[in-house]
C-alpha cells in the first residue's frame, strides 16, 4: 500500500511537470506564439499593436500580466477543461478537435498493440523451440532491420507499393469519406476495417522485433530449467511442453510490456497517422504544427502525456499484484 | 596506483572474450557481430566525409533536369526542381549523422553526469536526481520534442555566424529528451560498483569524490557507457529524420528527414517517383541496423554476466596492481 501511495506520489508530480512544461515551453522561446502567427502572415495585411494584443488574451499568452498570475490562470482554466480555442479548426475549441479524432487513435492502436503482442509472441516461442533452426538464424537479423526502419518511411513505402502501385488498400484517410457517412451503420464500420488495415501493418511489422526478440531470449532461458525436461521426460506432447510448461513461464515480462506499451495507444502512432491521412491524434498535432496552432499543440501533448502516465499506472498496478517483492516494499 | 587500476579494469572490460589485450581491430575482427556493424556505419561516416569527391552536383542547385529517373547523368535521379539526389542524399548524411552524433553525445555527458552522481551518492541526492530522471522517462520522448521545436525557430543562422539554427535547436531537443532511459542504467551500474573494493580503497586513500567518480568507477563502467551511446544515436537519428519530415527541421539545408519532407509535401508516391524517397530512408534504416549490430557485438563483449565470470582474475590483477 505505501508503495503505491509513493507511486501515485510519483505521477502527480509527473503531471505536474507535464502541465508545467506546457505552460513554460511557449514562454522560454525567443518570441511568442502571436508574433510568430504574425510573421507567418507578413504582408498579407498590416496588423496593428492593439491586434497583436488581441491576439496574445486569445492565445493565452497575454504578456502584460505577471508570469505567476498567468500560470495561476493557466491551472485555473486547465482544471475546469478549459484548453482555448483551436485557430486551425476556428471556432472549435481544442478540447472538442481532440474528442473528435481521440477514438481513432485509441482504436487503431489498441488494434496494432494486440496483434503485433500476440503475433510476436507466438513467433518468439517458436523461435525459441526450434532453436538454431532456419526460424532461428534468419530471423532476429530481419527484424533487427526492419526495427531500424523508421516507420514514417515504411508506411510511405507500404502506401507506395500496396497501395499505388498492387491497389489492394486505400492510400489515404480513415474511412470512405465519399460514401459513408460517420454513424452507426454498416458501410462505414466496414470501411473503417478495410481503411485501417495498411496503418495496423504498418505498426505491426514496426514494433514486432519488440516482442519477438526478448520473447526469445526469455524462451530459450525457460527452455533450460529442470520442470522442461522433466515434462519432457514423462513423455507429454512437444506442443504441451512448449505452451503450458515453457511459454507459461517465459511469457510473464511480455505480459508487463504489453501493458506498458498502453502507453504507446495515443502517442505511439503520430508519424502513420500523417503518412496515411489518418484522423486520429498525430494527425491533428502535425496540422496544429504546420498551422502553428499552439492550443492544440499543447492540448495534444498534454493528452498523450496523462495516456502515458496512467498506462504506466497501470503496469505499476499490475506489477504489485504479480510479484510479491513489489508488494513488500522494495521499489 | 590509479592509474594501473584503470588500466586494468578497462582492459578486463575488452579483453574477457579473446583475453588479447585491448588493440581495437583485434577487438573488432574477434566479433562479428560488431565488425559488420561497424563496416555499415563507417561506410556512411565516409559518404559523409567525402560528399563533395562523390558527387560533382550542388545538392540545392535546381536544374532542367525535371523528375529525371535514375541515369548514367544522375545516379538517382533528380527531384521536381531538378535537385540531384543522390547529392542531396550524400551531402544529407553529414546532416542526418552530425545532429545524431553531437545530440547522442551530449546526451551520454548528462547520463554520465546524472547517473554516476545519483547512483554514487545515494542519499538525498540521489532522491532528487532519481525524481528527475524518472520524470522525464515517464514524459513521451518524440511528443515532446515534436512540442519543443515546433514552438523554438528553426530558419535561419545562429546569430553572427555560419551554423543553421534549425541545427542546434534539433540537437539540443533531441540531448534534452533523451538521456533519462541510460542515466537510470548507469545510476543502477554505479550503485553495485560503490560497494566494490577499489571505492573502498580509493575513499581510505583519501581521493575527493569527484576523482573516484570519474576515474575510478567511470572506466569501470566504460562498456555500459559506450552501449549506452549506440542505443541513443540510433533514437536520435531516427528522431531527428522524424522530425525534420514533420517539417520542423531548416528545410532550406538537404539531410535525410529534409528530402523526405520534399518528397512528400510533392505528392512522390502517387507521382511514382522513388528513386526520391526510396534512397533516404533505407540509409537511415541501414545506419541504424548497423549501430544495434554493434551493440549486440559490445554485449557480447561485455556482458555483466561474462564479467562476473571473469571476477577472480580481475580482483587478483587489481590486487597486484595495488602492490606495485
Amino acid at each position: 500500500m505505501r508503495y503505491l501511495l509513493r507511486r501515485i506520489g510519483f505521477y502527480l508530480i509527473a503531471l505536474w511537470a507535464s502541465v508545467t512544461m506546457n505552460f513554460i515551453i511557449p514562454r522560454l522561446m525567443p518570441g511568442d506564439p502571436a508574433e510568430a502567427m504574425i510573421a507567418k502572415m507578413q504582408g498579407q495585411q498590416t496588423v496593428t499593436a492593439y491586434q497583436l494584443q488581441a491576439l496574445r488574451v486569445e492565445l493565452g499568452v497575454n504578456t502584460t500580466d505577471p508570469l505567476p498570475v498567468q500560470y495561476w490562470d493557466y491551472l485555473n482554466n486547465l482544471a475546469h477543461g478549459n484548453l482555448g480555442l483551436s485557430s486551425v479548426n476556428f471556432p472549435h475549441t481544442v478540447v472538442s478537435v481532440i474528442g473528435e479524432h481521440l477514438p481513432w487513435t485509441i482504436g487503431l492502436m489498441a488494434v496494432a498493440v494486440t496483434l503485433s503482442f500476440i503475433v510476436g509472441t507466438l513467433v518468439g516461442i517458436v523461435t525459441a523451440w526450434r532453436r538454431g533452426g532456419v526460424l532461428d538464424s534468419t530471423l532476429p537479423p530481419v527484424l533487427t532491420f526492419i526495427s531500424a526502419i523508421p516507420y514514417f518511411w515504411m508506411a510511405l513505402a507500404l502506401v507506395y507499393t500496396l497501395g499505388f502501385l498492387l491497389n489492394w488498400f486505400p492510400i489515404s484517410d480513415g474511412y470512405d469519406i465519399y460514401n459513408t457517412s460517420p454513424g452507426f451503420n454498416l458501410p462505414f464500420l466496414l470501411s473503417v476495417l478495410r481503411y485501417g488495415c495498411l496503418p495496423v501493418i504498418t505498426i505491426m511489422l514496426g514494433s514486432l522485433a519488440g516482442w519477438v526478440l526478448p520473447m526469445r531470449n526469455t524462451m530459450v532461458t525457460t527452455l533450460s530449467e529442470d520442470y522442461v525436461l522433466m515434462a519432457q521426460a514423462k513423455g507429454l506432447s512437444e506442443r504441451r511442453v512448449m505452451i503450458s510448461y515453457a511459454a507459461r513461464n517465459a511469457v510473464l515480462p511480455s505480459v508487463t510490456s504489453f501493458s506498458m506499451s498502453l502507453a504507446l495507444i495515443v502517442g505511439g502512432s503520430l508519424l502513420t497517422e500523417t503518412v496515411f491521412n489518418y484522423p486520429g491524434i498525430g494527425l491533428t498535432l502535425f496540422s496544429a504544427v504546420e498551422g502553428h496552432d499552439y492550443g492544440l499543440i499543447q492540448g495534444c501533448f498534454l493528452v498523450i502525456a496523462v495516456t502515458v502516465l496512467v498506462a504506466n499506472f497501470l503496469s505499476d498496478l499490475l506489477y504489485t499484484a504479480l510479484d510479491p517483492r513489489v508488494r513488500q516494499g522494495r521499489s | 596506483m590509479q592509474v594501473t587500476n584503470n588500466e586494468i579494469s578497462t582492459e578486463a572490460v575488452f579483453s574477457q572474450e579473446k583475453g588479447r589485450g585491448n588493440n581495437i581491430l583485434v577487438l573488432l575482427v574477434s566479433n562479428k557481430k560488431l565488425l559488420i556493424g561497424s563496416c555499415m556505419v563507417a561506410f556512411f561516416i565516409l559518404m559523409a566525409i567525402f560528399a563533395p569527391v562523390l558527387t560533382h552536383y550542388n545538392p540545392s542547385n535546381f536544374s532542367n533536369d525535371l523528375s529525371f529517373p535514375p541515369s548514367a547523368k544522375h545516379w538517382l535521379g533528380t527531384t521536381t526542381k531538378g535537385e540531384d539526389v543522390f547529392a542531396q542524399l550524400v551531402y544529407g548524411a553529414r546532416v542526418s549523422l552530425l545532429i545524431g552524433f553531437v545530440s547522442a553525445i551530449g546526451s551520454s555527458l548528462l547520463q554520465i553526469l546524472f547517473g554516476l552522481s545519483a547512483g554514487y551518492f545515494g542519499g538525498a541526492i540521489d532522491d532528487v536526481l532519481s525524481l528527475i530522471m524518472n520524470v522525464f522517462l515517464v514524459l513521451p520522448g518524440l511528443p515532446l520534442a515534436i512540442v519543443l521545436s515546433s514552438f523554438a525557430p528553426t530558419q535561419g543562422f545562429v546569430a553572427s555566424s555560419t551554423i543553421p539554427t534549425g541545427f542546434i535547436v534539433l540537437t539540443l531537443v533531441l540531448l534534452f529528451t533523451t538521456w533519462s532511459y541510460g542515466a537510470r542504467v548507469l545510476r543502477a551500474q554505479t550503485m553495485s560498483l560503490r560497494e566494490r573494493e577499489f571505492v573502498t580503497a580509493a575513499k581510505a586513500s583519501g581521493e575527493t569524490s569527484f576523482r573516484i567518480i570519474f576515474a575510478e568507477i567511470l572506466p569501470n563502467e566504460i562498456a555500459l557507457v559506450v552501449s549506452n551511446f549506440v542505443t541513443t544515436t540510433v533514437y536520435t537519428i531516427l528522431a531527428e529524420v522524424a522530425l525534420e519530415y514533420l517539417g520542423l527541421g531548416d528545410t532550406a539545408v538537404s539531410s535525410w528527414g529534409v528530402m523526405l519532407y520534399w518528397a512528400q509535401l510533392n505528392q512522390v508516391f502517387l507521382g511514382g517517383q522513388w528513386w526520391w524517397f526510396v534512397p533516404p530512408g533505407l540509409c537511415v534504416a541501414i545506419i541504424c541496423a548497423g549501430l544495434t549490430f554493434i551493440n549486440f557485438g559490445i554485449d557480447e563483449l561485455a556482458n555483466p554476466r561474462l564479467r562476473s565470470d571473469k571476477m577472480p582474475k580481475i580482483k587478483k590483477q587489481k590486487k597486484e596492481g595495488a602492490v606495485a
